[in-house]
């Protein structure tokens, strides 16, 4: 197969790509759907990018999240209390889920990136089942709601003001950071380009 | 502009996760292992079956409570709607808004927009397809931030423990909810977006 000929996942229309296009951004002539980002962005750059986003998760997992003082009460939480508030009876499966939409999903897409891209990024060959990884960076993408988490916290901040006094902790910040940089890393993520090197380097 | 032709026109189909093309027979993608359809022949039902388990989920949610509040040995249950309430009250517009649209407006927005999307392609339609595209990328976009009320209990719950003073537990409406976000996520991904196309008359595909 000539990996020139690229389709529309949105449409179905196809295209022939010339080398020199798809270096640059084209979007589905039918549908407006973004067939090539045209962003230059090293392979290097986006695994670096997810290792520092894994190595910020893990700070964020042991430091505290939220502190909150009412009277004598002082109750500091980390992300992992937040979901353990739930782990009572048939709440466990929620707690679950809500751990894996904050933290375990964001942290798997990180650590596939790295897994299916890293080699290619220092010259090695292609990990066994990479394709499957790089899919699965892809697929994960709807449910890791890092960002959606951010805004629930303003929310609680909100709802709490008169309860107690909550002040805001280092883990706060880190995760912040994680959602813009997983943001910023989103929109260099061209699956045409990283797909393409992928296959190349088999 | 380009004549637009498509792969199953040709007889090929296109990988939707890696967006390679191969011949229609063949049954996966030879770059990422992907199963191959040129178009998701149980589409429909899969829309229809998780659109209405999220509508089961979501009556509960509504009915019961979210948060269950106990301070100073009384315990106070909020629903969905009661919580906005309880905002308004506070003064808390913008966070109320914010809450109401998440909660509310997505969630009811979002069954009538994919049973929209669900009948309109299965017979043939005028409907301009770049306003159906739209409102499906909508529908998937916004479809996760209704997460945002569940997430905000789970915050509670984790701070407020301090015994016989005040303590806020989960309610089952924010398993419901959470269920039902989870459903209507995976009926707008099931929604095959290149039926848009199938059906259209009038205007051709070459525009
Ligand atoms: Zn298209
Ligand atoms: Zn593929």
């Amino acid at each position: 197969m000539s990996t020139d000929t690229v389709g529309c996942v949105v449409c179905d229309a196809i295209y022939s790509l010339r080398p020199e296009l798809a270096d640059q951004a084209t979007q589905c002539a039918r549908c407006g759907h973004r067939i090539t980002y045209g962003k230059r962005a090293t392979l290097a750059w986006l695994v670096s990018l997810s290792a520092t986003n894994v190595a910020l998760l893990a700070m964020v997992v042991f430091l505290p999240f939220l502190e909150l003082h009412s009277g004598q009460f002082e109750n500091a939480a980390s992300v992992i209390d937040v979901v353990l508030g739930f782990s009572s009876g048939i709440m466990v499966p929620l707690a679950l889920a809500v751990l894996a939409f904050i933290l375990m999903l964001p942290l798997s897409r990180f650590l596939l990136l790295i897994y299916a891209l890293g080699p290619i990024a220092v010259g090695r060959r292609n990990l066994p089942y990479a394709a499957r990884a790089l899919r699965g960076v892809f697929l994960l993408k709807p449910w890791a709601m890092a960002e959606i988490f951010m805004v629930g916290v303003a929310v609680a901040l909100v709802k709490l003001a008169d309860l107690a006094t909550i002040s805001i902790g280092p883990a706060f910040w880190i995760f912040a950071g994680v959602v813009i940089l997983n943001a910023y890393q989103d929109t260099l993520m061209c699956r045409h380009t990283l797909w393409t090197a992928l296959i190349c380097n088999e | 502009m380009q004549r637009v032709i498509t792969a199953r026109e040709t007889g090929r189909v296109v990988c939707r996760s890696c967006s390679l093309v191969a011949p229609a027979k063949q049954m996966r993608c030879a770059r990422c292992n992907e199963w191959l359809q040129s178009r998701d022949a149980l589409s429909q039902q899969k829309v229809w079956a998780w659109l209405i388990v999220g509508l089961i989920a979501y009556i509960p949610a509504n009915l019961y409570a979210m948060l269950r509040t106990t301070q100073s040995f009384r315990t106070t249950e909020s629903t969905i709607v009661g919580g906005v309430v309880d905002l308004v009250h506070h003064g808390a517009y913008a966070v109320a808004i914010i809450v109401f649209v998440a909660s509310i407006v997505i969630p009811v927005g979002k069954f009538i927009v994919i049973a929209y999307l669900a009948i309109l392609t299965t017979r043939r339609h005028r409907t301009d397809p770049h306003r159906l595209l739209l409102l499906h990328e909508v529908v998937e976009f916004i479809g996760r931030w209704s997460m945002i009320d569940v997430f905000v209990v789970a915050i509670l719950t984790a701070l407020v423990q301090f015994d016989v003073l005040a303590t806020i537990n989960p309610g089952i409406a924010a398993v419901c909810f959470a269920l039902s976000v989870v459903f209507t996520m995976l009926a707008a991904q099931s929604f095959d977006s290149r039926q848009i196309w199938d059906r259209l008359e009038g205007k051709s595909n070459h525009e």
